[in-house]
This record gives structure tokens, sequence and C-alpha cells, in this order.
């Protein structure tokens, strides 16, 4: 049927997500759920030991269960992946632990049963032997240290910036990523006054409540992967890279993800159940548990020191930023986060003096990646704070402060690129109004004191990157959108087919969207960083646009005049002699971007567009205890002009709560390089109950030139300001400054406790 | 083996049996034997609701719920939980309030929603953060899914009204 003509705009309305049906009827498709006939299912085997070589891995005992197919360690993957080490930035990472472990939690071998249970009981009777090696856990200390996590550096070539560290051995360092914007050292020497800092933030985990999940299927000279992966095109092209296959080989579909926050990005398990598969000839599936996703990804531990020259007038003068990421063993693309949240790590202000350098680490722990702002949180933590505690010195109004310093659209950013379409400016109004700053504040008693608190952020967008997509108008006049965008929860569905349906103008419900399928869908980078709307939207937009141009071609080949009412299905009728064909449109969209120098670090176009959050928080707290509540949340991000309202206010509230999680519970302990907390009993993630009362979400429309209809990402901006907001709010009601994520009843006490003299004996 | 039992039970107003180990969770044997897709196994730990499953009539978490003590129950999922073709008020406040992102939580939400509104029809606020603290959701729809849970209590009360 051709959909109806809607006068209505498409762009704009709060449609309910497509599938929401399905999710409320449970019958929503995730790999989770997918079982293939012959089935195996299999089960890791994993190191105790940080860092040690394996002398010895006992599988006899596991072999002999019933029901075990087979127990696999590297040497059977070798036998199909000869050289099996995968990544995105470097090839640092084994299939399975070969010959050396690098974490407690590592991967060993893997017991493949017929029956889950089966394979998990059977991987409790392996046992190993290790020579232990001494092991590096601090991000600082291992810069220096004597112990290496890896012998050799091993940078994929697809990454121009990492080739000066190939082959390099006795470093544990994997990015050294620099900065120079004017003369920093001149300017501190000449400054009225300077203020340095110290902050920490602590590991954590995404916690996708669908765990990590992949199922290989290998027959007939091909292999298919069914996997919960946000990056379905670097899944193909990395296993054709290991196997030495064409990528046309090599088939990665996903379903609706059960969250992905950035864990479930490049390779996960899909290298490990390709090569299963292939050994054993039948479908794989690994479903890790929730304590096993702590040893698969997690979001850096930071150090951040900062330092910046302010002058009389209360401008800042100068900054000079120097960042540690701990990256655990392995890099993921944690070089990656280390360079973008580089980029922006003197925060949204206007300063002509900078000199940044952050530093990718390798420790002895799960390896570190993306989560949710790509770096861009822990640096705010850091510069937020400081902003604050400068103001504070200076006795100046914290906003004023901000709005004395702050970018405006059009200076430049200390990369060099010019800021445009931004909304800082307007979303430090709105916090203002939001909180009404200028108004008398409550500041309760002494038991229960008040404060408030304000902080800013923004974020870089990965770089250089591309997305295409394919607009199909079927013989009856009805669209199918062929789009590789992930949709784990974000709603990326409903908003793409609301572009498409707003340069068809037709219905976006009428659409369907094909679900990333590398053998139908085109490339697309990958669901992440906050870039789906503004690319992959792009490119939505020029199909759309490539198929209306078409319609015309065969309006006018058919010699009706443009903008003729005659329906699809008749323009195919007349152009074929019945109900046939097609009119398949294509976009694909790569914004521009230039490289930075490698000496000064410095880009002209560093990003397509900039990610900005703001957050305003009221406290509470406790005097006698450190009891802190968050009475008051304020978020307000910049949303470019949104597709789907409904669904960016829902990103910024999601956001939002995730990284007060960050800020007040999370934290991943380690002891000795083991952790001690990896289950949802002992890591604490947001529920109902902490929800703070008044819970505001907003933002401000700053239109991108060259978004989809003037769109940007919002995925992530929520998180970027938050937990500076809470710690400053902290300190402006009980006078205390917390240097160190999480911010919590305890570490608020002992903070008051040390400032009255009286400070509590460590644990 | 030897201890294996058979068990029977009505599953979505079904008789069903099968023959399960003392050890094997209601979870495993609802997915694994009868396919039902709506009942998840995330934490496994009994603190997150994805594997939410109604035991005579008693919200359960099915993965810490060991399948013999199934014998002679009625469990029902969210599968028996309206359709696609008619959602009950439940699902429909779900959808219309954005109460879901990446759906994978929402069947466990949906049923504890029920247990609450049948037990309590009209609920506070607090009454509703404190009955759902025992589901999680990492998408954190949580502002939503308190405004889908109250706009459900409206219409189920403005239903049982009589005429
Ligand atoms: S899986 Fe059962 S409560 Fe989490
Ligand atoms: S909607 Fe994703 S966990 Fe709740």
């Amino acid at each position: 049927m051709t959909p109806e003509p809607m006068p209505l705009s498409q762009v704009g309305r709060s449609i309910p997500r497509l599938e929401a049906s399905a999710k409320v009827t449970g019958r929503a498709e995730y790999v989770h759920n997918l079982r293939l006939p012959g089935m195996l299912y299999g089960k890791i085997f994993r190191s105790i030991v940080p860092h040690g070589r394996i002398t010895q891995v006992n599988v006899s005992a596991a072999r002999a269960v019933e029901g075990v197919h087979r127990v696999v360690t590297i040497e059977d993957i070798r036998s199909i992946i000869p050289n099996p080490y995968f990544g995105p930035a470097f090839h640092d990472q084994p299939i399975l632990a070969d010959h050396k472990v690098r974490f407690a939690g590592e991967p060993v071998a893997v017991v493949l049963a017929e029956n889950y249970r089966v394979a998990e009981q059977a991987a409790g009777l392996i046992t190993a032997q290790y020579e232990e090696l001494q092991a590096v856990d601090d991000e600082v200390e291992a810069v220096s240290a004597s112990v290496f996590v890896h012998d050799e550096l091993k940078p994929a070539s697809t990454f121009a910036d990492l080739q000066h560290l190939k082959g390099q051995r006795g470093t544990n360092v994997a990015l050294d990523y620099r900065l120079r914007h004017g003369d920093a050292e001149a300017a501190f020497a000449a400054a009225d006054q300077v203020f340095e800092h110290s902050f920490r933030t602590q590991p954590v985990m995404h916690t996708p409540l669908e765990p990590f999940v992949s199922v290989a299927d290998a027959a007939n000279g091909r292999l298919t992967i069914h996997t919960a992966s946000q990056s379905p095109s670097f899944v193909r092209i990395e296993i054709a890279r290991l196997l030495g296959w064409a990528e046309n080989r090599v088939r990665v579909k996903t379903a609706h993800l059960g969250g992905g926050f950035g864990s479930k990005l490049y390779i996960k398990l899909e290298a490990l159940v390709a090569a299963l598969s292939l050994l054993t000839g039948r479908p794989v599936k690994i479903s890790l548990t929730m304590e096993e996703q702590f040893f698969m990804v997690t979001r850096h531990a930071c150090t951040l020191k900062i330092k910046s020259a302010v002058d009389k007038n209360g401008r800042i003068t100068a900054r000079q930023c120097k960042t540690w990421w701990n990256g655990g063993a392995y890099a993921d693309i944690g070089p990656r986060v280390t360079q973008k949240a580089g980029f922006t790590a003197a925060g949204p202000y206007d300063i002509e003096n900078v000199a940044l350098d952050s530093y990718a680490v390798y420790t002895n722990r799960p390896p570190a990646s993306a989560l949710r702002g790509f770096g861009a949180p822990q640096t705010a933590w850091a510069y937020e704070t400081h902003t604050d505690l400068i103001a504070e010195a200076l006795n100046i109004d914290k906003l004023e402060f901000r709005r004395r310093n702050i970018l405006r659209n059009g200076r430049p950013q200390a990369t060099g690129t010019v800021v445009r379409d931004t909304g800082l400016e307007a979303i430090l109004d709105r916090l203002a109004e939001r909180l009404a700053w200028d108004q008398p504040f409550d500041r309760g008693s002494d038991k229960l004191r008040r404060g408030r608190g304000i902080a800013i952020g923004f974020k870089a967008i990965v770089a250089p990157t591309t997305s295409a997509a394919i607009v199909k108008i079927n013989a009856d006049g009805s669209c199918t959108l062929y789009c590789g965008t992930v949709d784990m929860g974000q709603g990326s569905d409903t908003c793409m087919t609301q572009i498409a349906a707003e340069v068809l103008n037709i219905e976006a419900e009428s659409i369907q969207v094909i679900h990333p399928d590398t053998d139908v869908t085109p490339y697309d980078m990958g669901t992440l960083g906050s870039r789906s709307t503004f690319h992959m939207g792009n490119a939505v937009r020029l199909a759309a646009e490539d198929a209306k141009s078409k319609i015309a071609a065969l309006m006018a080949e058919l010699n009706l005049p443009p903008g003729s009412n005659v329906p699809l299905v008749e323009l195919f009728r007349r152009k074929y002699g019945m109900q046939a064909g097609n009119i398949i449109g294509t976009g694909s969209f790569h914004p521009a971007y230039a490289k930075p120098d490698h000496q000064t670090g410095r880009s002209p176009q560093v990003t397509p567009f900039w990610g900005v959050g703001g957050t305003g928080a009221e406290v509470e707290v406790d005097t006698e205890t450190g009891q802190f509540r968050v009475t008051t949340l304020v978020n307000v991000v910049d949303a470019g002009v949104p597709i789907n309202p409904k669904l960016v206010q829902q990103q910024i509230s999601g956001a939002a709560i995730m990284q007060f999680g960050f800020t007040v519970s999370e934290n991943m302990v380690f002891h000795e390089g083991q952790l001690t907390n990896g289950s949802l009993a002992d890591y604490k993630i947001p529920g109902l109950l902490d929800l703070p009362r008044n819970f505001i979400n907003e933002w401000v429309e700053a239109r991108q030139h060259d978004g989809p209809f003037g769109a940007k990402g919002v995925g992530e901006s929520a998180t970027i300001a938050l937990s500076p907001a809470i710690g400053n709010a902290i300190a402006d009601a009980v006078g205390v400054r917390l240097t160190e994520l999480p911010l919590t009843a305890e570490s608020v006490y002992r903070a008051m406790q040390a400032a009255k003299g009286k400070p509590l004996p460590e644990q | 083996m030897s201890n294996t039992r058979t068990i029977r039970f009505t599953l979505n107003g079904a008789p069903v049996k099968t023959d399960v180990e003392p050890h094997e969770t209601l979870v495993d044997v609802l997915r694994q034997r009868f396919n039902i897709g709506g009942v998840r196994e995330s934490c496994g730990q009994g603190l997150c609701g994805c594997c939410t499953a109604i035991v005579d009539g008693i919200a359960v978490s099915s993965c810490l719920f060991l399948a013999m003590f199934a014998d002679g129950t009625a469990v029902d999922t969210i599968e028996h939980l309206g359709s696609s073709h008619r959602l009950d008020p439940i699902q429909e406040a779900f959808i219309e309030a954005g109460a879901l992102q990446c759906g994978f939580c929402t069947p466990g939400f949906i049923l504890m929603t029920k247990q609450l509104l049948d037990i309590h029809p009209v609920p506070s606020d607090d009454d509703i953060r404190h009955y759902l603290a025992g589901n999680l959701c990492r998408c954190s729809a949580y502002p939503e899914i308190l405004a889908a849970v109250k706009l459900a209590a409206r219409r189920r009360n403005s239903a049982a009204e009589p005429a």
C-alpha cells in the first residue's frame, strides 16, 4: 500500500519507539535468546593471577565430564588462526591467553558442551599453574615501572598516529598525545596567580543487563556471527583479517541489544566463538554471566593533574593538564579515548595558552575502553572541580567565573578547531535559571547543611568516520530502510525512520528498518560516541533524497508533471506493466576532518560537532555521618534540533542516572590485582530509590548547521559534567573538597574530619 | 542422571511436563526447554528482576527458583500477558510513557507492576519506588517507568468503576 502523504513534519514528532510493542510483550529478539540446531555452549576458564607465565593447564578432568564436547586452549585456536591477536588500535589481545596472563580474570581455556550447565561444571574442574610475575596496577607508576605488560607494542596499521610506537619495547605507554597551543610556560611565569590540583577517578563498568553474548556458525565456507555488538562492520573486517578471508565470507548480524553504553564494541567474544565454530564445525554460543562482564571491559581509572594561571580580571590565561589513563592489559580503543578526551581536557574555556599531555597506559587490570562519554566525564571531573576551586579562591561567583571564561561560538578551541553551533552559553543560562542561582539559597541547619553546584563540559566526536544507508521504495510504494546503526535502546531505528520519512513525506511508522546484517546493510563505523544521529542520520537523509530524485526521474520518464500526485504503485505499474520493480536510493556520509599535527596536537577540523552538557545539583549533607542526598538534579544538554524530543529527553535522563551511579556508588575495587566486588551484589548500580526527587532534564536548541535537519548526537552529553556538579555542591554545603570519585558518605565524613584536624586512620 | 525427576505444571495456561535435575533453575528450564524469551538471566543473583516469572500468582526471581518447586504450580510469564494484537493496559501505559529503552528489563518491570496494582490499586509515588526497587534498569528509564505505573493505575481504576 502506498502510505498516505503526510502533511505533518516527521522531524520533531515524539513517536514511541517502533519496536515498543515487541519489547513490552517480551517478544523482541536478542542474541541472548538465540538457539541454533546442534549448538554447543562454551564456558570460559579464567586466570586467577594478574600477571604470570602459564606453566600448565590441566583439562583432563573437564574433558572426562559426560556431555563435554571439547576443551580448547590457544594451541587449538592457532590451528585455525595462526596469529590470534586482535584489537582496534593495537593487535595486542590474544583470543585465549597465549602462555602468559596479563590480568586476573583473563580467559585461558574454554569448555564446549551440549548444555550450558555441563560446560560450567566442567570448567570448574580445570586447573592451571602459573609462574607469577610482578604486576603493575597504578597508571602513574606503570609509566616508570620496570615491569612491562607487553614485551613489544603492536599498533594496528589503521591508525597513523600510533605508527611511531610500532615495535617499541620496554614501555607501558600505548599512546602519548600532546597538545601545545600558545606558550603555556611563558604565561605561567608571567601569571598573577597559579592554581594546581590533582584528581582521580575510579574504574567502573558498563553493566548492560544483557551480558555479552555471541554465536558463531561456520558452514559451507562461510562464517555467520550473531552478536550483541555495537560495531558489526568492524567485527566483520577484523574477523576476516584474522582468518585471512575476504570480507564477503563473513556475515555479522545483530538483534536488539540489551544495552551497550560503549561496552559491546570492536571484538569481544566474536573472535573466540568464530574460532570455536570453525574448530568444531558446529554453531557455538558463549554468554557471559554478570560476574564475568567485569573481566571484559571497563571505564578507565584516571589520574589527572591540572594547573591554571589566572589574571587580575579573573581570566584564565594558561592551563596545563596531564592525564594518565589506566588502560588495563589490552589497549582496546583506549588510545583513542586518550586522544579524543585529550583534545578537550582543558575544558570549554577560552584559554590562550594550553599544554595537554594524555597517556594511555597498560596495567595488569581488565581492559578499559569507552563508556558513555569517551573519557570526557573523567577530564571534566578534574577541570570543573578545579574551576570551582579557582573561583572560590578568587572570591568570584562560580557561575560568573565560568561565564567570564566560557568558549564562545566562533572562537578557536585549544586544538585550533573553531567552536560553532554549540549551546555552551545557553546551557549556563538555563542552569542558572533552573537553580534560581541569583536568589537567596537555604543553607539548612548545622546538622543538615545544604549546598549547590554547577558544572559544564564538552567533548569532541570521534573522527574521521563514515556511514552509509540504503532506502528502498518497493513496488507498492512502501519503504524499507537498510541501516547499520545498532538500536541498543537509544531509539535509533525510530529516529532514522523519522529522517527518511521527512524527506519522502511519508509517515515514519510505515517504514521498516532492516537491522545490521553485514550481508545486507551497508558499512557503518559503529554505534558509538554520539555519532549516529549526525553521521548515519545524514547518510539516511542522503539516501532518501537520492530515492526521491529517482522517483522524480521516473515521473519525468512517464511524462508526468513534477509534483504530480500519481501514487507510487501506479508509477511502477506504468513503467513495468505490473506491480514490480523498486527504486534504490543510496547515501554515504563522511564529514571533513584534518589529522592533528604530531608535534602540536592541533588541527583546524578535529571534530564534526561538539557534544555539550551541563549539570546543576542541590545537596543536603548530614554533618554527623557524611551521608548526603541529591535533592535537585538539573541536566541541560545541547541537542541541536531534536528529531524525536521524547527520545532526546530519555537520553539525557538515562545518561544522567548512569553517571550518577559512577559518581556516588559504582567502583571496581581491586586488591593486589584481584577484583573484589565483581557482581551486582557488591557493585551497586542505581535503582528507582536512587532517583533524585527533583530531577529535571532539558535541552537547549543549538542548530547544527550540517546535521540532519539541524540535529546532533546527545547520547553522552549528560554524563560529562554531572560528577563535578555534585562534588561542587557538597563542597558548597560543608566546605570540603573531594578530589577522588566516587563520592560516598565515608569519603565526605573523612574529609570533614580531616578539615577539623581529626583525620580518621586509613583502612 | 539418576536424580532426574519429572515435573508437571501449567505454563501460560497450558499443561506441560519436563524432566529436571535438582540443581536446575526455573529460568533455565523456561528458556531452554520451553523457548520462553521474555524471561532473561542477567545478574543470576536475584537482584535485577530480568528473570521475573509468576508462580501461583506470586512474582519470583526465576534465577533463584529451583525448577523442581514448580511441580504442580501455575507458571506465567510476560508471554501470557496480552499479545501483540491486544495489549494489557500496563503494557499500553509502558509504551505511551516511553518506559523502556533497550527493553531487556521491561518484562520484569511489567510483571511487578501488575502485582503491585493488583495489591495496591492506587499506589503512591513512594509505594512504586519501593515496590519496584528490586528491578534494575541500566538504561535508567526510571522516570518514565514511574509515569507508566501511575498511568496504568489510573486506567485500571477508571475501567474498574461501575458504569
Ligand atoms: S537474573 Fe534473576 S534477578 Fe537478576
Ligand atoms: S530498558 Fe534497558 S535495562 Fe531497562
